[in-house]
């Protein structure tokens, strides 16, 4: 706020959205939600008193109690800790995934938007067309090529052997889930991008004499970006969904890992004798579903007021 | 519009040609092959099932052999790791199931998600607007996986009403229809709201109502059609999903539907199962997506001057 609008008594873009944020009590307090789920995953595994591993045999399977707090499973691992360690890797992948679909549906659009023409017109076909076909195929088949790929050449180059690894499995996911999930976030950008480029404002701040990496960095972006956050917010649900459905199937997250989704798979096969297995993921999963879902509306309504449809 | 559809078909059989070539070379990228766990057969007798299966021949020739049989004769093939059975077969054996399942959801998603969305747009603001979206955002937020065994659970074992998971009599496909229908009723019935919404603001409808058209008259005759734009353009992802969904439900449920030999193969390295049934949702959905895009431009006279 250190530009003359501050001075003047006027409100950045950013701190006018986030008064309108603070102004939405439910989108506040998803976001607290949040924060308090992620440190839950983050620090909580270090104050349960267990590990992920650790069985405790004689105990076996046993509901709520003061010792463990969402139960055990049959092996005697406490929930609890596997719940937090399984939240490390949906956030993960919901981050992480997010990240890769961000970087290509910004460029994507971004290209789109300002070549215009016959060279928009192909490209965002393209995306109707994607939009239609089920991706998870693909996935599925670039998982299930892909992996096995990179472990023979593991075998084969030593100095390579990380590929063959738990943890070059998770990359893969990782990449795999966010190089599907960019369309929306490709014609956000590229609508954004096209009426922004041809608007008044723009063409002010040229007349006014402005440099090109003013216009760009004080008046373009911050106007593509109010959009990119929300969806990218939306986003996030979006990957971590099929990140769940993938564990879900056993395609997706490998052991020594687990995920939300593995967990919710346990559960769902021994519901009916421990509905604990299932109630607690089930329950932290959702929520963070639900938060981010309405995390996301509330910011769409703070940074975007056009859109807003009430 | 006759120009139109011949694009559209013309566009259709490019994307259907790009899918079966995607899904052919893919699985053949794999190291290993289908015969990689039968670990005691001599090398002699692995050449000759692999000359037999004429996996030989180059990539490109296989794929226009394949491409052949199946625009022939509807043949996709032998399935390499379910002996003796042929992919065209177990196809047209599990299809008819994934199909019924996939459309009583649609009908139930259209039947609850549409009324639900008008009554929330028309009662902007209220009780019949909150609750009701509020509702459908938990649906939302409630994924398929987690509302199976939910329903399952408690009307299946809990209630006795329904089989908990199997394909055996009419009845065990209420509960796989549901739990699908009601994930796609949410997102419809925000989409009927919101479409509603933008429609119901314009010019036209004051117009309307300072006419003294009949509230229900605004609603249903000059309100639904444009409302209902945004949901018949999200029919395509909707459909899309689906299968995704299908996946899941027939994984709970125990259903033999395509889904769940997609799954299976694709885990087995079963090549020309996981292609075959890649290349029929492939078609399915492009078929699907033909059709709603003939109806939004129905629908939106100004989509079709645009190409």
């Amino acid at each position: 706020m250190s530009d003359s609008t501050a001075k003047e008594g006027g409100t950045s873009l950013w701190l006018d959205a986030w008064l309108r944020l603070r102004r939405n009590k439910l989108a506040v307090a998803c976001l607290g939600v949040l924060v308090f789920i992620a440190l839950l995953c983050w620090v909580g595994p270090w104050f349960t008193g267990w590990t992920e591993t650790l069985q405790d045999r004689d105990l076996g399977a046993q509901g709520p109690s003061w010792a463990h707090w969402m139960g055990t499973d049959y092996l005697g691992r406490d929930l609890m800790t596997r719940v937090f360690f399984g939240g490390r890797i949906s956030l993960a992948v919901g981050l992480l995934a997010t990240l890769v679909s961000l970087v290509i549906g910004v460029t994507y659009g971004a290209v789109a938007g300002y070549a215009g023409g016959r060279v928009d017109a192909a490209m965002m076909r393209l995306v109707d067309i994607l939009y239609g076909l089920p991706f998870i195929i693909f996935v599925i088949l670039i998982i299930v090529t892909v992996e096995p790929l990179l472990a023979s050449i593991a075998v084969k180059h030593p100095a390579w052997s990380f590929l063959g690894s738990p943890q070059a499995k998770l990359g893969i996911l990782f990449l795999v889930i966010g190089a599907f999930e960019w369309l929306t976030m490709a014609r956000i950008v590229r609508a954004q991008v096209m009426s922004l480029k041809k608007q008044e404002f723009i063409e002010a701040a040229r007349s006014l004499g402005l440099s090109r990496s003013r216009i760009i960095f004080r008046h373009l972006i911050p106007n593509v970006l109010g959009p990119v956050i929300v969806y990218t917010t939306l986003t996030v649900p979006s990957n971590m969904l099929l990140e769940a459905v993938l564990s879900f199937l056993g395609l997706g997250v490998q052991p020594p890992f687990s995920s939300w989704g593995i967990l919710i798979l346990e559960g769902a096969r021994q519901m009916e004798a421990l509905p604990w297995l299932l109630i607690f993921p089930a329950l932290f999963f959702s929520l963070t579903l639900f938060s981010l879902n309405f995390l996301g509306d509330g910011l769409r309504d703070a940074l975007d007021p056009k859109s807003s449809k009430d | 519009m006759l120009r139109f559809v011949l694009s559209r078909l013309v566009q259709s059989l490019v994307v259907l040609l790009t899918i079966a070539a995607l899904t052919f070379f893919l699985t053949r990228a794999a190291p290993g092959g289908p015969f990689a766990r039968e670990k005691n057969a001599s090398p002699d007798i692995i050449e000759q099932i692999k000359e037999s299966y004429g996996l030989n021949d180059s990539a490109v020739v296989q794929f226009g052999n394949y491409l052949k049989g199946i625009v022939l004769h509807g043949d996709f093939g032998p399935s390499y790791k379910l002996e003796g059975r042929w992919v065209s077969d177990l196809i047209a054996d599990s299809l008819p199931v994934s199909m019924q399942l996939g459309l009583s959801a649609l009908v139930i998603a259209l039947l609850l998600g549409v009324p639900i969305g008008i009554l929330a747009a028309v009662k902007k603001n209220t009780p019949l607007d909150y609750l009701p979206m509020s509702l459908a955002m938990s649906g939302i937020c409630l994924p398929t996986f987690v509302m199976g065994p939910l329903l399952s659970l408690f009307l299946g074992l809990k209630l006795g009403w329904f089989h908990a998971a199997g394909w055996y009599d009419s009845s065990d496909a209420v509960l796989p229809s549901l739990t699908l229908g009601l994930y796609y009723a949410a997102y419809i019935a925000r989409m009927t709201r919101g479409g509603m919404l933008e429609i119901l603001s314009q010019d036209f409808i004051r117009t309307a109502r300072a006419k003294g058209v009949p509230e229900t008259l605004v609603i249903l005759r000059h309100s639904l059609k444009g409302g209902l734009v945004p949901v018949v353009a999200f029919l395509g992802p909707a459909l899309a999903g689906m299968v995704t969904g299908s996946f899941v439900i027939e994984n709970i449920f125990q259903i033999p539907g395509l889904g769940t030999h997609f799954i299976q193969s694709a885990a087995n390295r079963d090549y020309l199962l996981s292609c075959g049934a890649a290349i029929v949702y492939g078609a399915l959905l492009v078929f699907m997506n033909l059709v709603v895009d003939i109806l939004q431009a129905t629908l939106n006279p100004r989509l079709r001057l645009t190409e």
